[in-house]
């Protein structure tokens, strides 16, 4: 019984890479802006990499997704940002500009790189990612926590959202997908 | 050795339908040269122009865009050199003025201020690179700049200007953005 409690415990702790590019999908999504992250590399970024559905633009700094997404929203063209947290931090000032004070619908999807799922993110004892849940709360930038296939419903309304009141929107993924 | 609003002007005589994305001291000449629905000056972090010039032309490969860049900003996005070249549109034209010194911000110099663009850009693999420092060539040449396939690159060598007033409030004036989405999806 202990045994088949667990068997349930870890199928609700996973998450699947192909449902959350079927949400990108769903959510109107065209193109695709990344520098790689270790924790959604195979699981997501390889795999959009050879989606013939989705237009992959490979960058050479996160930041400049900020400004791609942005022309990209005035020709009604939606974008998905992919990234890690570190590259999110090093884009602060664009995002300030560009997402927040000029309310643009830059959606983010931030790889918790080294971050231990056991833990809530603000509770991660690292610095680095300890500090991203609460600098996207002073920035007033929406936030969804994807850390098992559940949380993956989150992105399509949140997305929809985005583009539909001129805002951005973070998703951080707490685990790497399969 | 150039000026800057001479080129804008040279350059402005074969501005049509194309969109216009312009930063700072450069932004302040070209709205004053070419005042249009058309232009795109609120940018929000300096460097960032050639990368929002890069989603326009994106978005609409039927459109042409153009980029009016200071040497100061592609310092700050000198990857956005490689990332254009990667996805080759043809429908970008990225110029710099080159002045050598970060004008809107006290007329300080850039490092190096003889750094080659040009060469970088070419190196990057942009379809096309340019170096201008004659305005009577470039008056010439600027018809075939603006109308061959891209990604095309081009250097201005343009001396300081004289101090400029820079009205960011108009300049990031949210019904220019606005009115920028309008004119840009008809």
């Amino acid at each position: 019984m202990e045994a088949g409690a667990a068997s349930v415990d870890a199928t609700l702790r996973l998450l699947h890479g192909s449902r959350i590019i079927a949400a990108i999908k769903a959510s109107g999504i065209e193109y695709v802006l990344s520098v790689p992250d270790i924790v959604t590399s195979s699981g997501l970024l390889a795999p959009i990499a050879q989606d013939k559905a989705l237009r992959l633009i490979r960058v050479c700094k996160e930041e400049e997704c900020i400004g791609i997404a942005s022309g990209l929203s005035y020709c009604d063209k939606r974008s998905l940002i992919l990234i890690q947290h570190t590259g999110f931090l090093d884009s602060l000032n664009a995002i300030r500009g560009i997402a927040v004070e000029y309310g643009q619908p830059i959606c983010m999807m931030i790889g918790l790189l080294q971050h231990d799922p056991n833990f809530a993110p603000r509770a991660s004892p690292r610095y680095g990612v300890r500090i991203v849940e609460p600098i996207l709360d002073d920035m007033g930038i929406a936030h969804h926590l994807i850390g098992m296939d559940a949380d993956v419903a989150k992105i399509q309304p949140a997305i929809d959202a985005a583009y539909r009141d001129s805002h951005p929107v973070a998703f951080l993924i707490a685990r790497s997908p399969e | 050795m150039m000026k800057r609003d001479e080129c804008f002007r040279a350059l402005a005589r074969h501005i049509t339908d194309q969109g216009v994305v312009a930063t700072y001291s450069s932004a302040v000449d070209w709205v004053e040269i070419a005042p249009r629905a058309l232009n795109y000056t609120s940018i929000g972090a300096m460097g960032l122009d050639s990368s929002h010039g890069l989603g326009l032309a994106l978005g609409r490969p039927d459109k042409r865009v153009v980029v009016l860049q200071g040497d100061g900003s592609l310092l700050m996005n000198l990857g956005s050199l490689v990332t254009i070249a990667e996805v080759a549109p043809k429908n970008l034209v990225h110029f710099v003025a080159q002045n050598r010194t970060y004008e809107a911000n006290g007329g300080h110099a850039i490092p190096n201020p003889q750094v080659d663009f040009a060469s970088m850009a070419r190196a990057a693999g942009y379809a096309a690179v340019y170096d201008f420092s004659d305005l009577g060539i470039f008056t010439q040449q600027v018809v075939h700049v603006l109308g061959q396939d891209g990604p095309v690159f081009a250097t201005l060598h343009v001396e300081p200007s004289k101090p400029l007033i820079y009205d960011y409030p108009s300049l990031y004036d949210p019904a220019k953005r606005a009115a920028f989405k309008t004119a840009w999806q008809s």
